[in-house]
Formats: structure tokens, C-alpha cells, sequence
């Protein structure tokens, strides 16, 4: 009996965490919507949020990108070679990484660089009692803090995909067409044919949400950080756990109403 | 001049605040005493509206802050300067941004005044040159000096220190205090102190407060809270383990 309502207890502990956590990221997103049009605009702050959200992930993104394009025409050519459909694979890969891979990947490759790097940086400023201090300064560290670094995410993220969804469909045509001897015309006219362009918008308005929820998560785990360099790194693996199953779980909801 | 009244403060079912009342006079040093844990820091951080009370009040210049909306806070705080216990320097911004981060933010003034006006202030508090280091290149009592001109350079009037001599060898000790008698001294500061550094209180205070269980239980003047006969005073300021503070 105690150990039946031991574990009713820890499971009561664990929604009320739960519903806590939404109800606080869900006031962070509209303080931040409220400090977000407040002049004066932090300009440099978002520039600055935008080199390190975009222009730093661009390498891995790039890589990521490259290598998922390649290793999907390598599966689907396996596939479709069953049934002499190989010049499928060509819209395959085009199709796969703009309404998903591109965005989703993206995703969270910037969620592990700069969603935890997010989640470190405040949660250390909030340590060493630095958002304190800017408080005392009659600073908001709403606007100084998560602003930028929120808006540079919602920007960065679909530019980032933009890039991979490129590069996949190139490494996918180097796999098919270079490797595998798939007839180029068919490969690229059935990208031609299959792929809208608004495979290409949705996937992209995909990856400005997955931004905003991978910086909006990894702004409150570090914003609410407690105790020391244990807090830290507590907050940094929760900001990337969450954010992950969070950007997987909004993927589904977004592609069951845009597709 | 601020005042504390009947302030309440629990955190779950521990209270660290219970009924504190004290008033800060206008243009002297208030040091604040008692044990580590004690609710010093949370008193602090009332006074500059970073908490806010279960219940009482904590008026500055008859302003009741507790009841402010962010913006009214705003403006009250920029009345107040602080220092923190680690500095809380912004480690992304160099020594001369950090001090001129709130002329930059409050003031219309130009770069070029911002970069006269953060000089001086370093000059205030013993530095010189630089402006172009980051604070992870300072020694921890050049980061509680850089820290201190920031939250001096906007002229405010009162300034508050969180412990700012913990973790100091004595000679910096010693230098740090001297710079809080200057400081409040050559700006006419109203300054309240954090400490349980027995021999920096004796000489930073005008007025000295204990707070125990809660409560200020003593206040007066350096000389009345030697002479104090309160029992839980005088077995703080001799470190007895005997005595009615109970240890564990």
C-alpha cells in the first residue's frame, strides 16, 4: 500500500513538474513577444546571436545535410532497384529533405551546438548572479538575454535548412547519379515533377518553429538554473533532452496539418 | 532614506524573514550582521526589489517598491548600485564596457563622455588602463573594484555590497575597505553592507543592525554594539561556540 502511494505521489510530483515547465516557457515566450518590439531593439545583440546560431553551425549543418542526402539515395536506390524504379530516387531525397530531414536535422544539430551552449551561458550568468545584476542595472534580461538570442534562432534555423536541404539533394545526385548510374534526366525531372514549392516553404516555416522552440527551451532551463556548476550542466542536458523530444514532437503536429 | 517594515519572508515552510524593521539613514554606512544562511542576502535583495515580500513593506525615499510594476522598479533602481559578492562582472563585455553598461543604457551621453566618465570612475576605485580586459583576466579583488565603479557610475545614491570581502587575503581585505569608507565618503553614498567579517564591520559602519532568527535584534552605532549586553551578539561577535546560537 505505501509503495503504491509512494509511486501515485512521485507520478503526481512528476505531471505537476511537468505542467509547470510548459506554464513557464509558455510566460517566457510572451514576455519575450512583449520585450521583442520595445525600442530600443538590440540590434548588435541579435547580430552577434545570429554569427553564433548561424554562421558556427553552418559547418555541421553542412556536413549533416551533405551525408543524410548520400545515405538516403543510397537506401531508397537499394529499394526502388527492386521494382526498376530508380529514378524515383532523385524526388525521394528532394521530397524526404525539405518537408523533413532538412528541418528536423537541422534542428537538432543547432538544438546540441547552440540550444545548449544557450542553456549554459544563462544558466552560468544566473549562478554568478550576473541576470541579478543586470536586473539591479534596470536592465531587462528578457530583452538583453533571451530577445536575441530568440529571434536569431527563428531567423538562423530555416537559412541553416535552406543550406541542408541543398546539400542533401546534391550529395543524394552525386550517390545516384555519379555513383549509382542513375540516368540524370530522370533523376532531376523527377525532382522537377514531385517536388512543390511549398514542400520547400512548409519545411522552412518547420525549422523557423523548431528555432524558436529549441532557444525558447534552452533560454529557460538556463534562465532558471540553481546551485553551481552542477545546476549548469543539470540545465544544459534538460535543455537538449527537452528541446530534441520537444522539436520531434512538434514535427509531427506540424506535418499532420501543413502536408 | 529607506525603511523597512514588519517585512515577512518563508521559503516552503521556513521562514528567513520575520517581522524585520529597520530604517537606513541618508548619507551613512548600515551594516547589516549575522550568520551565514541567516537572511542577509535575502534582506538585500528586497531592499533592491529582486524578491518580493510575503508582507510588509520596504519604502525608499516613502515609496513602497513592493508594490511597483517592473517599470516603476525600474526607476527606483536607478537610484541604487550594487555590489555583488563575486562582482557578477559580465564575462562577454571588457572592463570599460561593463562600467559604462548603464550610461550607455540610462544616459544620452557619448561614447567619447562614456569613455571619460568609466576612467574616472576606475581612477575612483584605485584602477588605471584597464578598460580593455576581460574580467576573467582580473584577480578577484580587481574584479570587486571594477565592480564597484560599475555600480557607481551612474552616481546612484545608495549603493549596497553583498559580503564584499569575502574570499579576500587580508590586505586586499583591508583595501576594500578603505575604498567603501572613500567611496561613501567622497560621493555622500547612503551604503548598506553585508558582512560577518567582524573587524570590516567596526570599521566600514556608522550604524550596525544584527539580524538573528528573522529579527533585527540590535542596532546602534559601533560603540553601542560593542558595549551591547544582547547575549546572541556578544557571542557573535567573539565566534563562542557557547552560547545561545545554537551551531547545528
Amino acid at each position: 500500500m505505501k509503495r503504491v502511494s509512494e509511486t501515485l505521489d512521485n507520478l503526481g510530483r512528476s505531471v505537476l513538474s511537468g505542467v509547470e515547465q510548459m506554464g513557464g516557457i509558455l510566460i517566457l515566450l510572451i514576455s519575450t513577444l512583449g520585450w521583442m518590439f520595445r525600442p530600443p531593439l538590440k540590434l548588435r545583440a541579435i547580430i552577434k546571436q545570429m554569427e553564433f546560431v548561424g554562421v558556427k553551425s553552418t559547418f555541421v549543418v553542412v556536413l549533416t545535410g551533405t551525408f543524410t542526402g548520400m545515405v538516403l539515395a543510397l537506401q531508397s536506390y537499394h529499394g526502388f532497384r527492386l521494382f526498376s524504379a530508380e529514378g524515383l530516387v532523385g524526388s525521394t531525397v528532394a521530397l524526404s529533405m525539405t518537408r523533413e530531414l532538412g528541418p528536423v536535422l537541422t534542428g537538432l544539430m543547432v538544438t546540441a551546438r547552440a540550444g545548449s551552449a544557450m542553456a549554459a551561458e544563462l544558466g552560468t550568468m544566473r549562478v554568478t548572479e550576473q541576470i541579478d545584476a543586470l536586473y539591479v542595472m534596470a536592465a531587462n534580461p528578457i530583452k538583453y538575454l533571451v530577445v536575441p538570442r530568440i529571434v536569431a534562432s527563428v531567423f538562423m534555423v530555416p537559412l541553416l535548412t535552406a543550406i541542408s536541404d541543398f546539400l542533401g539533394i546534391i550529395g543524394g545526385y552525386f550517390v545516384g547519379v555519379v555513383l549509382l548510374d542513375i540516368n540524370e534526366g530522370i533523376f532531376l525531372d523527377n525532382i522537377y515533377k514531385y517536388v512543390e514549392l511549398d514542400d520547400i516553404y512548409n519545411g522552412l516555416i518547420k525549422a523557423a518553429f523548431f528555432g524558436l522552440l529549441l532557444s525558447l527551451i534552452g533560454c529557460y532551463k538556463g534562465f532558471n538554473t540553481r546551485g553551481g556548476a552542477e545546476g549548469v550542466g543539470m540545465a544544459t542536458t534538460e535543455a537538449v533532452v527537452l528541446a530534441s523530444v520537444s522539436i520531434l514532437v512538434a514535427d509531427y503536429f506540424l506535418t499532420a496539418i501543413m502536408f | 532614506m529607506i525603511r523597512i517594515v514588519d517585512l515577512h519572508k518563508s521559503f516552503q515552510s521556513q521562514k528567513v524573514l520575520d517581522g524585520v524593521n529597520l530604517e537606513i539613514e541618508d548619507g551613512k554606512t548600515t551594516v547589516i550582521i549575522g550568520r551565514s544562511g541567516g537572511g542577509k542576502s535575502v534582506l538585500l535583495k528586497h531592499i533592491i526589489g529582486l524578491m518580493k515580500p510575503d508582507s510588509g513593506q520596504i519604502l525608499v525615499d516613502d515609496v513602497d517598491i513592493a508594490k511597483l510594476d517592473d517599470r516603476g522598479l525600474n526607476e527606483v533602481r536607478k537610484k541604487f548600485g550594487m555590489l555583488f559578492q563575486e562582482g557578477a562582472l559580465f564575462d562577454s563585455m571588457n572592463v570599460a564596457e561593463n562600467v559604462g553598461f548603464t550610461l550607455r543604457e540610462h544616459t544620452k551621453m557619448k561614447e567619447e563622455e562614456i569613455r571619460v566618465a568609466v576612467a574616472e570612475k576606475l581612477k575612483a576605485v584605485g584602477l588605471t588602463g584597464i578598460e580593455e580586459k576581460m574580467p576573467s583576466e582580473l584577480s578577484g579583488g580587481m574584479r570587486k573594484r571594477v565592480a564597484l565603479a560599475r555600480a557607481i557610475a551612474i552616481n546612484p545614491e545608495i549603493v549596497l555590497f553583498d559580503e564584499p570581502t569575502t574570499g579576500l587575503d587580508p590586505i586586499m581585505l583591508e583595501a576594500i575597505n578603505q575604498l567603501i569608507i572613500d567611496t561613501q565618503k567622497n560621493f555622500n553614498l547612503t551604503c548598506i553592507v553585508i558582512s560577518h567579517d567582524i573587524e570590516s564591520i567596526f570599521k566600514v559602519g556608522h550604524k550596525i543592525a544584527m539580524l538573528y532568527e528573522g529579527k533585527i535584534i540590535e542596532y546602534g552605532t559601533p560603540e553601542e554594539i560593542k558595549k551591547s549586553p544582547n547575549p546572541v551578539l556578544q557571542q557573535f561577535l567573539t565566534g563562542s561556540i557557547e552560547g545561545p546560537i545554537h551551531i547545528m
